[in-house]
């Protein structure tokens, strides 16, 4: 246990003959909806790396987007000669492009708001956590207060005090979601500090850092997975809910989000793949990855093992 | 107890400060409130003299200074749209923000529990199966997307309920609320599901967790030995233990509701608050932004001291101490 | 139009009242946005002036085509060079039962400029000017000079009680105590984000609305307005969204109503940095500002498609604009046609003017100010990449937008180098773009406030100058024509459209479109 690196998939205690990732992976596999949705998950982030040399139109280059290839239905030739598979939007752009490049966006946001989230979250809670007395009662009572506080307010406010763009929704959504994270390590480490193998490294005169990064913070992995999926979903989720509010991120490099919203005032107009497109994109996703998150936390959770 | 509630306090007042001040700054930098305010006829003299009369000439900590000073004496500042007190605009809006969020509570733990329930008992049927996928979809879609499509089906295709507004308010015990009459009912119900929908499936699968676990415990068993009715081990042992942590975390996700309602006043053009927070901010009302937050810190930081207070009534084991859980 | 007299006012009310007085119907009217207060002088707003004209006249009224007719006065003329001579009604009474007279007149103008915490007040309108009562049913108006456009500025201010108004705080209009007038509609409740109801005033002296009770609510959601129309909750909408009125036109339960605004969407180009903030060459390097070029501010004109642009992004409801106001308005000339798309002959101009490779700019505009803002400028900025001009696109809320464009640079200057705006004539005629657009940057005069290019032509601003000092109607046309044409043919700013708004409403109800873009329940009629 104590050899095992940061970055390794949490163990299961119960196995024997596997290794700890070999019986964490087979019994991840056992529910087939959890391995679909992985497997879709896959696919799209697949999607959204590959975007620029699989997609027809370049969204961005408005040398390539025309407004006389606007609001064309699903199936429609586009006056650049290709076939728009779903559709284009108002201002012409190719939604089977668009959405595949607002699938990037939208992933970044949500994956770089999560990471940097859960690195600062993480390293406040192990602070927490160790250094206990006041710096621990401290440290606890702002984020009791920021987990008081609406996540969806915190974001707003912020992104209203910041201005619009990718950077200023990712700092905002990581001040709203920090705390969420500072909780959960700290949670399980104080479980953790208390047990044998921390005693007996104390014992060995290991340095505080050494026992926090490398005894430690490996046992907190797996609630921190499980935190994680579920806030990059709702991360993507509440870009989304900001650009409908008119404050998420600018409408010409459209996000997942903003697609959404801008197909919103067209819900009524009889053109359903402007809205409903980038819409059933969003759901898959964020569905994929709550799903994978759920798996996680019942393989990782004891608690739930049959 | 009172060193503590005064101590909790002091640190509720600091968070406020810094919160006001990022804001305040914030909305500054941000964008010029004059040209949202004055006429597109007004010269520039007209200009002028409406940035000095917004005291907006001042340099911003100046502005700043002022506003503190206001609010020590419970000044929060005039709306610069509406030109009335930000702190009485925002109560005025109040009421039906707080109607919409506790009848929104009151419908996920009404829908939320029962489902969860099911699905936790016989999680290997397909009703519960197509019950948990669900909920994933209310986690997922979202707010405003379904939102519209509520009213579509509802109110447009159906014709059950009105699309949009507050309906007539009725008085009950000195309150006045929409909830007391049919037409206010009627037009709160869209609304109110819309914004529990999330809460819904957090609810459900609280519960369905709670059951799952309580179902394999000994107790469960012991009862089920002793010859206990499926129906009363459920109702009455089950029910007991799992209802509380549920019901808590719910309720705690009451705060969320008011973040939420922003989206949901939008869409349904109901009069509360969150729109009033939304209008100001895409129109740089910067005293009603700063308000409201301040409102809703002070606001949520009273429910966790509350909250915390009633636990160590209820509940001697637990000291209330000034320390994280 | 000043010449109606007392008698057809009176003849055609009575006509009026024998169609509708007996009915007593209710109406309810679905608004995108809502007024900031019940008081008539507190902000000079689109929303609250159309609201206010409910229970509240003016001494000039502007009919449906923004044209100057008689309200609670029935003539006005200049008696001498400095001075304006109103006649007003007699017999009108306030909703209280009070007497309208001078008085009333008086105080009003002594109010409206004063209204403490205005966010917007109407002191624009009456400055420079003196009100004085002659008798009880004659006012002058004064000025330190001719002034010929008295009765539009006139025509801005809503007449409040003597009794009740004058001395009454905002809050007290918004209660109700004080909103007292002599309008078509008398006061009921308003309750703000919710609902503002009326009803109506038998005893008004022009013709009676039919409606017995008009409630307004706002639903500022574009779909949710729709749908709410489409539920049946309310009668009619205003700002049908351009995505919805394919769909709603083919609904045969529903009743659309058009007509064009006075307003004006328009480029705006930087003509007075040498070095423009947002101007490059291809490779990224400074260049000199193309735009103060003539020639390339007409390749430009003539790279965009308005046709397009009104097609596609305005789906067919927009008018193809080539000066400042659609026909029709008073000082627009006749001799004025809309700039064909030509994108070789941009090219070639470009390459003329030394740009045959184009060069790089970014467009600014608002996302949440006019209809489709933002796609208009998405649309503009392709139509310039296709003829070299490779243009970037940045759209912002309105919030952020209007104060860097106006004065976002060092110096208070304005930031952006290329921008996207649209103006609404409130006078109604073409001096107002011509004053505050078109004419030099000058703080003194007051002129230009909205020159964000800093276009400036000596002969352009001498002939709006002439034309503000000339009291002679027919002279003053001819000014105001040539000065727009010698502003378009510099290319001072580029008109792309007219906005053309969209009412909608329940089978048998139909609405009589107004260029001010007002939503009057009184110009809600039956089949």
């Amino acid at each position: 246990m104590t050899d095992m690196t940061s970055t390794s998939t949490p163990a299961d205690m119960t196995a024997k003959v596997e290794t700890p990732f070999q019986s964490f992976r087979s019994e991840f596999f056992e529910s087939k909806i959890a391995t679909v949705a992985l497997g879709l998950l896959g696919v799209i982030i697949l999607l959204a790396v590959l975007a620029p040399w699989i997609t027809p139109q370049n969204p961005y280059d408005l040398g390539q987007v025309d407004v006389m290839d606007g609001r064309l239905a699903p199936g429609s030739e586009a006056f650049a000669g290709y076939t728009m598979w779903l559709g284009s939007d108002g201002a012409g752009r190719d939604l089977y492009s668009a959405i595949l490049y607002g699938l990037r966006i939208s992933l970044t946001v949500g994956v770089a708001s999560g990471v940097i989230a859960l690195l600062i979250g993480m390293t406040i809670g192990l602070v927490a956590a160790y250094a206990g007395g006041r710096i621990e009662a401290i440290i606890m009572r702002i984020v009791d207060l920021q987990l008081s506080f609406p996540a969806s307010l915190v974001a707003l406010m912020l992104v209203a005090a910041l201005g619009k763009g990718v950077d200023k929704i990712i700092l905002a959504l990581v001040v709203a979601q920090w705390a969420y994270y500072a909780r959960t390590v700290r949670a399980t480490a104080l479980v953790e500090r208390n047990k044998e193998y921390v005693e007996a490294a104390q014992c060995l005169g290991l340095s505080r850092a050494r026992i926090v990064f490398r005894h430690i913070l490996p046992n907190c992995m797996a609630p921190l997975i499980v935190v994680g999926t579920v806030q990059t979903a709702s991360a993507i989720s509440l870009e989304a809910t900001l650009s409908f509010l008119g404050v998420g991120l600018p409408q010409t490099e459209p996000s997942l989000g903003v697609l959404i919203a801008n197909g919103f005032e067209y819900m009524l107009s009889g053109r359903y793949w402007i809205s409903i497109f980038p819409g059933l994109a969003l759901l898959l996703t964020v569905v994929s990855i709550n799903l994978v998150g759920d798996q996680l936390r019942d393989v990782l959770n004891p608690r739930m093992k049959k | 107890m009172t060193v503590f509630v005064i101590r909790r306090l002091l640190q509720a007042l600091l968070v406020v400060f810094l919160m006001s001040l990022i804001v305040f700054f914030g909305v500054n930098v941000v964008g010029d409130p004059v040209y949202m305010l004055v006429s597109p006829d007004a010269d520039q003299a007209d200009i002028a003299a409406a940035i000095q009369r917004l005291g907006l000439d001042r340099p911003i900590w100046e502005q700043y200074l002022l506003f503190l000073k206001g609010a020590a004496q419970g000044d929060l500042g005039d709306s610069f749209i509406f030109g009335e007190p930000a702190l009485q605009l925002i109560l005025q809006h109040m009421p039906a923000t707080m109607e919409l969020a506790f009848t929104a509570l009151f419908l996920s733990i009404a829908i939320g529990i029962p489902l969860g329930l099911y699905a936790g008992l016989y999680p290997d049927n397909p009703i519960s199966k197509g019950i948990m996928a669900t909920s994933i979809l209310g986690f997922s879609l979202p707010t405003f997307w379904v939102g519209l499509m509520l009213i579509m089906l509802f109110a447009v295709e159906l014709g059950w309920v009105p699309a949009t507004g507050r309906g007539d308010l009725g008085s009950f015990l000195g309150i006045r609320s929409s909830l007391f009459t049919l037409d206010g009912l009627s037009h709160i119900f869209l609304p109110a599901l819309n914004l529990a929908l999330l809460k819904i499936s957090l609810a459900i699968r609280l519960t369905r967790a709670g059951v799952r676990e309580a179902m394999g415990q000994d107790y469960v068993k012991y009862a089920r030995a002793k010859g206990l009715s499926t129906r009363r081990i459920i109702f009455v042992h089950v029910m007991k233990n799992i209802m509380i942590p549920v019901v808590t975390v719910m309720g705690l996700e009451f705060g969320s509701l008011i973040g939420f309602s922003v989206v949901t006043e939008t869409i349904f053009a109901w009069p509360g608050m969150g729109k009033l927070l939304i209008d100001a901010i895409l129109q740089l009302d910067r005293p009603v932004v700063v308000a409201y937050l301040m409102i809703m810190v002070l606001f949520f930081v009273l429910i966790n001291l509350i909250v915390d207070i009633l636990y160590s009534i209820l509940d001697p084991r637990v000291r209330l101490q000034d320390q994280g859980s | 139009m000043k010449k109606m007299t007392k008698a057809t006012v009176a003849a055609a009310s009575i006509l009026a009242l024998g169609a509708g007085a007996v009915a007593a119907e209710k109406l309810t009217i679905g608004l995108a946005s809502e007024p900031t207060a019940m008081d008539p002088h507190f902000h000079n707003l689109g929303p609250n002036n159309a609201m206010t004209l409910h229970i509240f006249d003016r001494l000039v009224d502007q009919n449906e085509k923004q044209q100057l007719v008689p309200g609670l006065a029935v003539s006005w003329k200049p008696i001498d060079d400095l001075t304006w001579e109103f006649k007003l009604r007699e017999g009108v009474k306030f909703h209280d039962g009070s007497d309208f007279t001078a008085d009333d007149v008086v105080c009003t103008v002594e109010r409206a400029p004063n209204v403490p915490n205005s966010p917007s007040s109407f002191g624009t309108y009456l400055k420079g000017k003196s009100v004085e009562k002659v008798d009880d049913y004659t006012v002058h108006f004064k000025t330190a000079e001719p002034y010929p456009l008295m009765a539009n500025d006139i025509s801005t201010i809503r007449i409040i009680s003597d009794e009740v108004g004058c001395g009454a705080a905002t809050e007290d209009f918004n209660s109700g105590v004080a909103a007292v007038g002599t309008g078509p509609f008398k006061f009921v409740s308003y309750t703000p984000g919710a609902s503002i109801v009326m009803e109506r005033n038998d005893a008004y002296w022009g013709e009676a609305p039919i409606w017995s009770e008009v409630e307004f609510r706002p639903i500022s959601s574009g779909p949710s307005r729709v749908a709410a129309l489409l539920a049946g909750d309310i009668d009619m909408i205003a700002s049908v969204p351009t995505t919805d009125i394919t769909t709603l036109a083919a609904n045969d339960e529903i009743q659309l109503s058009q007509g064009v605004s006075n307003r004006v969407i328009y480029l705006h180009m930087d003509q007075f940095r040498e070095d423009s903030p947002f101007i490059t060459a291809n490779d990224g390097s400074d260049i000199k500002n193309p735009l103060m070029d003539v020639r390339v501010r007409k390749a430009i004109s003539m790279a965009i498609s308005r046709d397009a642009i009104v097609d596609r992004v305005m789906e067919g409801v927009a008018l193809p604009a080539g000066q400042l106001l659609p026909e029709g308005f008073f000082g627009v000339s006749d001799n004025l046609e809309v700039v064909a798309y030509d994108p070789d002959g941009a090219k070639a101009l470009l390459a003329e003017a030394g740009y045959p490779d184009g060069f790089q700019m970014t467009i600014h505009g608002p996302n949440d100010r006019y209809i489709n803002d933002a796609k208009i400028a998405e649309a503009v900025a392709q139509m310039l990449t296709r003829v070299g001009i490779r243009t970037a696109v940045e759209t912002m809320p309105r919030s952020v937008y209007f104060g860097r464009a106006s004065r976002g640079a060092e110096g208070d200057l304005p930031e952006f180098s290329f921008i996207l705006v649209g103006w609404g004539a409130g006078s109604g005629e073409a001096s107002s773009p011509l004053k505050s657009l078109i004419h030099t940057f000058d703080t003194d005069k007051g002129f230009g406030s909205a020159n964000r290019g800093r276009y400036s032509n000596a002969e352009t601003d001498a002939l709006i100058e002439e034309a503000l000092r000339t009291v002679d109607d027919a002279k003053r046309q001819e000014l105001l024509a040539a000065a727009t044409e010698s502003a378009i043919e510099n290319v001072a700013i580029i008109p792309t459209h007219f906005q053309v708004n969209t009412w909608a409403a329940r089978k048998g109800l139909r609405y009589t479109p107004r260029t001010d873009e007002y939503t009057l329940a009184i110009g809600v009629t039956k089949d």
